[in-house]
């Protein structure tokens, strides 16, 4: 059977924009006696604020021991739902059912006083987030340990750093021990060691069998983290699902991942003071589908216009993740030269590149260098060439690539006995 | 790190026997719904929101604690000096600095308490929309969290008895029960405030104006044998005009004993709470979209 610990069905939000109705009491008496003398039929048209649904129908479960990922641009409701969820806020519509204590972290410190010492803060804010006197007692020195806050214990927290604060804040949270935990975008804060830590103990606490639901806008964390990820998109709960198909569903651009051909001359450029003495008109998949194995070599076409005459250059390409991180970048021979006026297209050759299956884009530069082995860019275009590499025909190869191994299949290494 | 201090379960968060605790989340809840167990289960919360109220009260004043003893007692000196010596409000013959800080004293506590738990959802509001917890425990401790300057102000009095040789009398075990009745009447109209004062805004102005008027309506600055004797009834659904009333009687023997007031305070005092404790469950379901 299974473990049902979230269930929510067709929960929705509503909220008023713009001035909320009556936010002085002037207001709600004239609105009572007007409503009083104009009966109830025309009292819609009285006072019609626009409201907008910050959630709409969303209907999931979440299963015990789960670590799932919520994710969606600003706006589109992760932060109400969670508020739902947590009994902050109620819903306008459906119903949600939640077995088991649930603990919240919508925000590090919520309820620390300034004026109150490190230690005393850690009760307080422990008792707010639902921990018992005894429990935080036992948990005092874990605390402090992970905040490394320990010679500050009894200093007013206005006095600390704002790395200090958070990290006891993190801290005490982090030692909540509800059975479901939810956690909105709150480890965007601290260093990137104290983050490492936070997402640690984040695992840790899905590994104890607690259920945890997290909002992030890191898609590297969300990918390495959950199980599950749900997208929410104005509201609407769009796809469910493992984390690297729905991030993928998540960054998609419509049009733009199938696209073999890419007409660039006219298309703005990002970056800023590019000279175009060489431009780049178009870029296009030496393929017919960018969907090939992962073994296969990559080709592209790319034309480019020369606005001035130009010696040399050389073609460069960053590839990155669905994540946008840069996976690695190649730089081809410094060797072109082309004429002002001329039209030159290069087919480029992308052999041997042992990246893992997945979605991949790429920023596609002409540069030329100066000086010793530096490069500046004649013209450079981002988020171009959407790529999908499938897992290889071969079945002697790793079939099923898990993200957490990272993006490049290193060639096999050379191993013999020698004893 | 420790392996063993996250594997063993918890029992105060865990208990295998217990039942997992199920919560529905809807849109409506029926008008009556309240949840007592919640109280009783966040009564640690209660206790830690009174302890940093206390803790931060007096923080970087220069005198601190001893304004809790400034208010009532110089409000004494100003109230015997003008109604006392010069407009004569008779007091029954008893000393007008002890006719007036009996009175004082209670009130006092009662318009701070007030005016505390009347700002105290507002004052959280940070808080409210970040974390769920038992939210009626923060008018609450706003109100209980004045004991303290109630009790420093109370060793003034005895103090004063003293100084004027006034002997208590078995009377004064009824002042924990008079005290009680303030407490419950400033919990009941301070939850009503605090959930208003989430919506309009309008309540923060109101506040001290109200007090102004509930301070004349009560038996402080003059004695509640004043009011007409049929209108007695009408006087008692004030309920500080009990509390007031009854500590002149039971600390001084400065009013003669107020009964029926009492009663009648007691009767407006349970249905106001009761209201208003329905009224704040209602309000505080939307209270983190509004205030």
């Amino acid at each position: 059977m299974r473990d049902i610990v979230i269930r929510a069905e067709n929960l929705s939000k509503q909220y008023r924009i713009g001035e909320q109705a009556h936010n002085a009491l002037r207001d709600a008496i004239t609105y009572s006696v007007k409503s009083f003398f104009t009966k109830a039929s025309s009292r819609a048209t009285t006072r019609a604020p626009s409201t907008i649904w910050a959630l709409k129908d969303i209907s999931f479960e979440i299963e015990h021991g789960e670590l799932v990922g919520l994710i969606g641009r600003n706006g589109s409701g992760k932060t109400t739902l969670l508020k739902i969820l947590s009994r902050i806020s109620s819903p306008t519509s459906g119903t949600a059912e939640v077995r088991g204590r649930l603990g919240s972290l919508l925000e590090v410190g919520t309820g620390f006083h300034g004026e109150l010492t490190g230690r005393e803060n850690i009760y307080l804010n422990g008792a707010i987030l639902g921990m018992r006197k005894a429990q935080i007692d036992r948990r005092f020195e874990e605390i402090t340990a992970f905040a490394e806050v320990d010679p500050f214990l009894d200093t007013p927290v206005k006095r600390y750093s704002s790395g200090m604060y958070v990290r006891l804040a993190f801290a005490v949270a982090a030692h909540l021990e509800p059975d479901i935990l939810l956690v909105d975008e709150v480890l965007a804060v601290g260093d990137s060691e104290f983050q490492q830590k936070c997402l640690k103990k984040m695992r840790q606490v899905a590994y104890e069998g607690r259920t945890v639901l997290f909002v992030s806008h890191n898609l590297t964390t969300i990918q390495a983290l959950t199980n599950r990820t749900l997208l929410l998109d104005h509201g609407h709960l769009v796809a469910a699902g493992p984390a690297s198909d729905v991030i993928q569903r998540y960054l998609r651009k419509p049009a733009d991942t199938r696209a073999t051909v890419y007409e660039l001359e006219h298309a703005p450029r990002e970056a800023a003071n590019l000279s175009r003495a060489v431009s780049i008109v178009r870029l296009a998949f030496d393929h017919p589908t960018n969907r090939l194995p992962v073994d296969k070599p990559l080709t592209v076409l790319a034309s480019v216009r020369g606005n001035t005459a130009v010696k040399r250059f050389a073609f460069t390409i960053v590839i990155s993740g669905v994540d946008g991180l840069p996976v690695g970048t190649v730089f081809g021979p410094e060797t072109h030269s082309i004429e002002q006026g001329e039209l030159a297209t290069f087919q480029i050759e992308l052999a041997q590149l042992r990246l893992s299956p997945g979605s991949y884009r790429c920023r596609v530069g002409v540069t030329q260098s100066y000086n010793a082995g530096s490069h500046h860019d004649l013209d450079l275009v981002l988020d171009v060439l959407h790529f999908e590499l499938t897992p290889p025909a071969d079945a002697n190869v790793v079939q099923d690539w898990r993200p957490g191994w990272g993006p490049i299949r290193f060639a096999a290494p050379k191993v013999e006995r020698i004893d | 790190m420790n392996q063993t201090t996250f594997t063993a379960s918890d029992p105060l968060t865990a208990s295998p026997s217990a039942a997992v605790p199920v919560t529905l989340i809807r849109a409506r809840h029926p008008w009556f719904e309240v949840n007592l167990a919640e109280l009783w289960e966040y009564r640690e919360l209660l206790y830690f929101f009174v302890w940093r109220d206390l803790k931060i009260r007096y923080k970087q004043t220069v005198i601190g604690i001893a304004w809790a003893l400034i208010q009532p007692f110089f409000t004494m000196i100003v109230f015997s000096l003008f109604f006392g010596r010069l407009v004569g409000v008779p007091s029954g013959g008893v000393p007008y600095p002890i006719f007036y800080y009996t009175a004082l004293l209670p009130w006092t506590y009662f318009a701070n308490a007030l005016t505390h738990a009347s700002n105290t959802i507002v004052a959280h509001q940070q808080v409210i929309t970040k974390v769920y917890f038992c939210r009626i425990l923060l008018p609450i401790s706003a109100v209980l969290a004045g004991l303290v300057d109630f009790a420093i102000g109370s060793i003034l009095l005895f103090g004063m008895m003293f100084a004027y040789g006034i002997t208590p009398t078995w009377k004064i075990l009824w002042l924990p029960g008079l005290l009680l009745l303030a407490i419950l009447t400033a919990t009941s109209v301070g939850l009503w405030l605090s959930a208003l004062n989430a919506r309009y805004r309008d309540v923060r102005y109101a506040v001290p104006f109200l007090l102004q008027f509930w301070m004349f309506a009560s038996p402080v600055a003059y004695p509640g044998s004043l009011v007409p004797h049929r209108w007695q009834w009408l006087y008692g659904l004030n309920p500080m005009a009990g509390v007031i009333e009854g500590f002149r009687w039971a600390s001084a023997g400065a009013a003669p004993a107020p009964g029926p007031l009492l009663a009648a305070s007691s009767a407006a005092v349970l249905i106001v709470l009761v209201a208003g404790f329905f009224y704040f469950q209602k309000m505080v379901r939307t209270v983190a979209d509004v205030v």
